[in-house]
């Protein structure tokens, strides 16, 4: 078989049943608490320091590391738990996310011990939010054209250029970045591109805020202008960065994160059509349904394989690119359903809103952290046609 | 989950279907000559009545291995009843009964048809699509005693048959049931009922259809690579990988729901809540990826996929049947929808988060 995937029918074990019902109630007590309102989406997407503060007093960030920098050394399905029970609640837990997806594990990988010593039980206390330096004004998907700069200086590197569509560059602590430290080479037009962990508060970074399409601010341009980064915050093989980028995509790309983002309108849908709903709605509604459960089962699945060692980094793929058009869809779908029932029901506003506040932010979910085409071509090298 | 047996059990029916059920063979055979040695290898490895116990005279697999051996069934497009052999055999042994010989199938196989056994003991209804009906001796039955189920083995010559080919060939027929008398029939399990059937048919067909997209998968790979057009292979046309890597996105899916169904049966000691919506969302995804599947492996193809010739046709037009066989798509979504609906708003997310 030139292509076999798979998708073993992984089981959460016995203790993340226990961990489903302690984060069900921590959530309650913050949403009792005014924290936050787990009817409005728009709480899921933002930033509560407080909030990630409390989330890492209970261990549930980083849990996965070593707890000699902070972790908790658990499984990658308890940690699967506390992402989808914070996702399905509307959490507001982007201040943490991104450090506990992936900022983290690439400090564990590649930084030297003094900083992971220094920054990885900070980011499980819930004290610092990351941001990812890729794309550029020049570049996006094609991350290997990247052109801001990181010359070699006394004791570290000087950069300069620009960095943009960089979310929570504005709040964030960190970032982890990719500069130019070589030019690109004839055989290899990857080569010439190293990893750097950046401290925002560096002089020479100016964040400028790029309003969004919803109208709230969400992307930045981060300029560099002769920011020194010290030696020791180059992460992993100088002009190496394209080595080191695969197996983090498996944990970047196939979690709940993927499918979930507009998952409110579909409860709030069942509501609508209530206990008894019509033939259409049924339908309607049970293929939605089906589909959730497949994508979660295949997620699972993938968070199984990670937890095993497994580097599933096409099966990875295909959970975002399903994942995310099918997140994409969902509030179009749940609209055609909803379109003949009665305005007078009880949620009928909720539902609109839920949809439109959906609808808005639609189109980002198939562009951001790798795009459908990206991840396309990315399976289709898998499948051996690369 | 895929244990060590399970990997030996799907081993030996791949390589009996390889020597014995190649797509290319049948697809060129004049008769049903391959038939007979086929069922022989296959009776001889004990994999036809793998769901019965020994005592019932079967082979006593669990059911991870049975729905190994549909999965790689799948991968050939078996056109032989192989899974019907396997689902009677562990529809008889639900009630007791020793499973014959020979190749067996089942009814019903849609979700409003009803065989109806008196108070004597015959059978009387009408069962549409039974596959394989007229290739077998045998049919195992779920018949309605009123308040009670009933399994019955039946002989396929007391009943009429109609004749019927699905949409790749396979015989398919409307059996009509008028007063027959079962050659054994005993009660069913507490609480086992049509729907129970329904859903581990679903389960099956979902099992299987995820198999042909494999094969359907690996084989437009290998023709997208070879097939040159414009001084290219056309597998290196990023629109052909586009279509390809959705292609692989649908087998996934289709890999994932049915393995997590067939799990989530072996391991279920009855047909409950969590059964009906891994088993129903397995039909209905696997389903949407046959259709979609089978379109995208028809484009790559081009003409050639179109002809009799090539065996692409074996898989997508078997796939694209099995749809319609123990409720189609949209009746597993409208039955899961009422599900999710009755269950109410606050229900749906521990239902999906408890598998």
């Amino acid at each position: 078989m030139t292509a076999s995937l798979s998708f073993d029918p992984i089981r959460l074990p016995p203790e993340c049943v226990t961990l489903r019902a302690e984060v069900g109630a921590f959530l309650a007590e913050e949403i009792a608490a005014g924290t936050f309102d787990a009817h409005h989406p728009e709480h899921g997407d933002s930033y509560n320091r407080g909030f990630s503060r409390r989330v890492g007093a209970r261990g549930w960030i980083g849990m996965t590391w070593p707890k000699r920098y902070g972790g908790q050394e658990r499984s990658q399905l308890e940690r699967y738990v506390v992402t989808e029970e914070f996702r399905v609640a509307n959490a507001p837990a982007n201040l943490h996310f991104v450090a506990d997806r992936q900022s983290g594990p690439i400090l564990l990988k590649y930084a030297p011990e003094h900083v992971k010593m220094a920054i990885l039980p900070r980011i499980c206390r819930g004290e610092l939010c990351f941001a990812i330096g890729m794309s550029e004004p020049g570049s996006g998907s094609d991350l290997f054209a990247a052109k801001t700069k990181a010359a070699k200086t006394d004791g570290g590197w000087r950069i300069n250029g620009t960095k943009i569509w960089t979310t929570s560059a504005q709040i964030a602590d960190y970032m982890l970045a990719l500069f130019r430290t070589s030019p690109p080479t004839k055989e290899n037009r990857r080569h010439g591109l190293t990893q750097f962990l950046v401290d925002m508060k560096t002089p020479g970074i100016t964040v400028n805020p790029v309003y969004q399409m919803t109208g709230k601010p969400g992307f930045n341009e981060v300029v560099f202008a002769d920011a020194f980064v010290p030696a020791d915050y180059a992460m992993g093989e100088i002009d190496g960065a394209w080595k080191q980028a695969t197996s983090e995509l498996a944990y970047e790309r196939s979690g709940p994160e993927r499918f979930l983002d507009t998952f409110y309108v579909l409860p709030e849908l069942i509501r609508a059509l209530g206990p008894e709903p019509d033939l259409r709605g049924a339908e309607g509604l049970g293929r939605l349904v089906a589909q959730l459960h497949t994508l979660r089962r295949m997620s699972v699945s993938v968070a199984g394989m990670l937890q095993a060692g497994k580097e599933p980094v096409v099966e990875g793929s295909i959970v975002k690119d399903l994942g995310t058009v099918w997140e994409q869809k969902l509030p179009g779908r749940v609209r055609d359903l909803a379109a003949f029932l009665k305005p007078e029901r009880v949620n009928h506003t909720a539902l609109e809103d839920q949809l439109a506040f959906a609808t808005t932010i639609a189109p980002k979910l198939t562009i951001q952290g790798g795009t459908t085409e990206i991840l396309r071509g990315i399976i289709a090298r898998g499948l051996g046609l690369r | 989950m895929a244990g060590e047996r399970d990997h030996i059990v799907a081993e030996t029916a791949a390589r009996i279907l390889a020597d014995f059920a190649d797509p290319q063979t049948i697809n060129k055979a004049k008769n049903g000559a391959w038939q007979e040695p086929l069922w022989q290898a296959l009776s001889d490895a004990g994999l036809p009545l793998a769901w019965v116990p020994d005592a019932l005279g079967g082979s006593g697999a669990n059911l991870a291995d049975g729905f190994a051996i549909l999965g790689v069934a799948g991968r050939f497009a078996l056109p032989a009843p192989l899974a019907e052999t396997l689902a009677a055999g562990w529809l008889l042994a639900r009630a007791g009964i020793k499973a014959p010989a020979g190749p067996m199938t089942l009814a019903p196989c849609r979700p409003h048809d009803r065989i109806i056994i008196d108070a004597d003991g015959r059978l009387s209804g009408r069962a549409a699509g039974v596959p394989f009906a007229q290739d077998c001796h045998h049919i195992a039955v779920l018949a309605d005693g009123g308040n009670h189920k009933v399994i019955a083995l039946v002989d396929v010559k007391g009943c009429r048959l109609d004749e019927g080919r699905n949409l790749a060939g396979d015989a398919a027929n409307v059996v009509t049931f008028e007063r027959v008398i079962p050659r054994r029939s005993a009660p069913a399990p507490d609480g086992f009922n049509e729907s129970s059937l329904m859903l581990m048919g679903s389960a099956i067909r979902s099992v299987e259809t995820a198999g042909a997209l494999e094969a359907i998968l690996s084989l437009c790979v290998a023709y997208a690579n070879a097939r040159v057009a414009f001084e290219r292979p056309i597998g290196k046309f990023q629109a052909v990988q586009q279509n390809l890597a959705r292609l692989a996105g649908e087998v996934a899916a289709a890999l994932a729901v049915s393995g997590s169904a067939a799990d989530a049966i072996a391991e279920a000691d009855t047909f409950d809540d969590a059964v009906l919506l891994e088993a129903a969302s397995a039909k209905v995804r696997t389903a949407e990826a046959a259709a979609e599947g089978s379109a995208i492996a028809h484009q790559v193809l081009g003409a050639i996929g179109f002809t009799q010739e090539h065996v692409l046709h074996r898989f997508t037009l078997r796939m694209l049947s099995w749809r319609d066989d123990f409720g189609n798509e949209s009746y597993w979504a409208a039955e899961l929808g009422r599900h999710v609906a009755r269950r109410g708003a606050g229900e749906f997310w521990p239902l999906v988060a408890s598998r």
